[in-house]
């Protein structure tokens, strides 16, 4: 059991990255549905980065950068040129997918150096560590997934105690009455945009340089897309977010444990529950219409100040 | 205005994109005739479709390696031609693709995945096409005049990599990450389920069914799932790396698929062998019966005897005992003398599947689905 959910805390870690970058992106007010493409642009450089310098601190710069740059395309293109959220969120996927293979074309089989394989080796916290069931769960991990822990305390301070938080919601829920009471609606949506991706970014890297420590096309396979479904299902707070991504990383293994000892459940209904939480959820939150559930009021709805 | 462009735009970039998805290739090469007077004055162009990149680490990159052989082989006289990443559940794909490398001169069109049969069936039985010749990889399409098929009995170096996993494992629990629980999967578990019965009565092989053909991460904790189960043998029938560096991390033995992957690092410890396919001795002389016009269509099914099927070289990691055992089988099996499916054989529900001195032969395996007895599995 607590190596079950051990292993469920690493599976839950890139898509814990991901919701929570593709959260803030959605807070601000953009529907940025290429996190699969950052996810991979994030995986393919942070791991380029670690082969090529041995530092897993400038491998995780890297990755943060790679998914950034691919959010900032889409903030051009959305904020700027008032193009459609979807659409460029689609083609973003598309354009990181190509981008991971072209770039990763000649690293296939290649292995992530020792230096940083050690630094992303599981420590142990102090004290923590040694709570008898959480300890061994929650605290005997590597360093990647400490930073998610951390991620989540600081974007629940940062969006819920901090008047930075407070303007950036406000931009997404009502962005003319943002804009009205001055806050700069354009430098709001491009940093939390690109913040965003390069958290995606991360997530990617999870993959491409502690999950699977040799680089292979394609790490990410669809990760991208239960992490925007785990937005939602987490109604858009970094704490739901957390407890979302573990039970859904605990879900995408527990089937294959279950086969592993013998049990007789079909994956193909294990590997589409997460869409099935999803559907459910937002059916009780939309039923329940509780103001803090609800999706930001301006999502995905381009602003341009003449236009009002 | 603007918004319209906008749209325009994107949409253009969206088909760029997806066009570069679609990857193409070729080898340059047979564009300069030699003068010298060669009685073929033209090359053969032969076309592959692909399900997956030609550097996937796994299937496709098997797959491209015995294209490349056959192309070395042939020199000036055959030109190859691919395209990548086809959706082998999509018919209009597989169609699209075969008609794009048509119309660039092929004369051989290659389906390198199950998917792809039936466009390749639709379009050499519909007229159109009579002066093309198509071979299709593992399915069993065939007719009298240009569609052939091909694959490899691959449950013998499968068999023999039971042998070497039954006599290193200490706990007698074997773990097998699969793909899909269907008939050339269900044949690859039970030949190496018999494998490594045939010299550990013991051996207990579990087997979990990932979904999918290609998915690193998810295929690594498959492998993981079986470890905390006591398994500490590993092997697959998926494309990609994740379950042996799982097994390496334990400090556990895995036993790889389509590549020889001893020498990728982190894998020195546990790496024992894989079984793998040597397509270009099938494509080699099929294009030459082509070129010569003495091709007919046939469905080839290859043996280890032939070579198109393989084990990798054993890595020092295997014991001397377990070498030499795969040693003795594998003379047999290449003789001709070694059945893999002789009765009796029971599946793990306790039916009788084949009777005492009964020998299954290649059409009576692939009517396989069941696993053996000594194999328990979550579908």
């Amino acid at each position: 059991m607590v190596s079950f959910l051990a292993a469920a805390v690493i599976a839950a870690t890139p898509l814990l990255f991901a919701t929570l970058g593709e959260l803030i992106t959605e807070k601000s007010g953009s529907l940025n549905l290429g996190v699969e493409g950052m996810m991979l642009m994030g995986a393919v450089i942070g791991f380029s980065a670690a082969y090529g310098t041995g530092n897993p601190g400038i491998a995780l710069l890297g990755a943060f950068v790679a998914g950034g740059a691919g959010a900032l395309l889409f903030a051009i293109v959305t904020v700027s040129l008032q193009g459609n959220q979807v659409v460029t969120g689609l083609t973003l996927t598309i354009f990181g997918t190509g981008f991971a293979s072209f770039v990763g074309d000649k690293m296939i089989g290649l292995s992530v150096p020792a230096s940083v394989l050690e630094f992303f080796s599981a420590r142990k916290i102090p004290i923590l560590g040694d709570i008898p069931f959480i300890g061994p769960v929650l605290f005997r991990h590597d360093v990647f997934v400490y930073l998610g822990y951390a991620m989540v305390i600081a974007l629940s301070i940062y969006l819920y105690r901090t008047r930075a938080g407070l303007n950036m919601r406000a931009v997404g829920e009502n962005t003319a009455a943002a804009d009205a009471s001055g806050i700069a609606i354009t430098r709001h949506k491009y940093a939390h945009i690109i913040v965003g991706g390069g958290l995606c970014g991360l997530g990617g890297a999870y993959l491409g340089l502690v999950t699977v420590p040799i680089w292979q096309a394609d790490v990410v396979t669809g990760r991208g897309w239960i992490a925007v479904a785990l937005v939602i299902f987490a109604s858009w707070n970094p704490t739901k977010a957390f407890l979302g991504a573990f039970l859904f990383g605990a879900l995408s293994i527990l089937g294959l444990r279950l086969q592993s000892m013998g049990i007789h459940i079909s994956q193909y209904l294990v590997d589409l529950f997460p869409y099935a939480a999803t559907i459910i959820i937002v059916i009780i939150s939309t039923h329940k219409n509780r103001k803090e559930d609800l999706p930001p009021g301006n999502l995905s709805e381009p602003y341009f100040r003449e236009s009002r | 205005m603007k918004k319209k462009f906008l749209i325009v735009l994107l949409i253009m970039v969206l088909a760029v994109s997806m066009a570069a998805c679609g990857n193409g290739g070729n080898d340059d090469g047979g564009g300069a005739a030699d003068d010298n007077g060669d009685v073929s004055a033209e090359p053969l162009t032969v076309g592959f479709i692909y399900i997956g990149a030609v550097n996937d680490g796994g299937y496709t990159q098997a797959q491209h390696a015995g294209t490349m052989a056959a192309k070395d082989y042939f020199g000036d006289q055959v030109n190859t031609i691919w395209l990548e990443g086809i959706d082998d559940t999509n018919k209009q794909a597989a169609t699209d693709a075969a008609k794009q490398m048509i119309d660039q001169g092929a004369k051989v069109i290659v389906g390198t995945s199950f998917g792809f049969g039936e466009a390749l069936n639709e379009m050499a039985n519909s007229g159109e096409y009579d002066d093309i010749t198509f071979l299709h990889f593992s399915g069993s399409y065939i007719n009298d005049t240009n569609l052939g098929n091909y694959f490899g009995a691959m449950e013998e170096p499968r068999y023999l990599s039971g042998i070497i996993a039954g006599m290193q494992t200490k706990s007698n629990k074997l773990g097998y990450v699969a793909a899909y629980p269907y008939t050339e999967v269900q044949i690859g578990i039970n030949a190496f389920a018999l494998g490594a019965q045939s010299v550990n009565p013991d051996a207990e092989v579990k087997v979990v069914y990932i979904n999918s053909w290609y998915d690193p991460a998810k295929e690594k904790e498959a492998a993981e799932a079986l470890l905390s189960q006591g398994c500490d043998v590993i092997t697959q029938h998926a494309d990609t790396v994740g379950p042996q560096l799982a097994a390496a991390g334990e400090g556990k033995f895995a036993i790889g698929y389509n590549l020889d992957n001893s020498a990728v690092e982190g894998l020195e410890d546990a790496f024992l062998t894989a079984p793998v396919w040597n397509h270009d001795i099938f494509l080699i002389p099929t294009i030459q019966g082509i070129i010569d016009g003495t091709w007919t269509p046939e469905s080839y099914y290859g043996t280890m005897a032939d070579g198109y099927v393989d084990l990798a070289p054993l890595t020092k990691n295997v014991d001397a005992d377990a070498a030499a055992k795969v040693d003795e089988i594998m003379s047999e099996i290449k003789a001709g003398e070694f059945p893999i499916f002789t009765g009796p054989i029971k599946d793990n529900e306790g039916n009788e599947r084949v009777a005492e001195g009964k020998t299954l032969n290649r059409a009576e395996i692939w009517e396989t689905d069941y696993l053996v007895e000594g194999v328990t599995s979550g579908e």
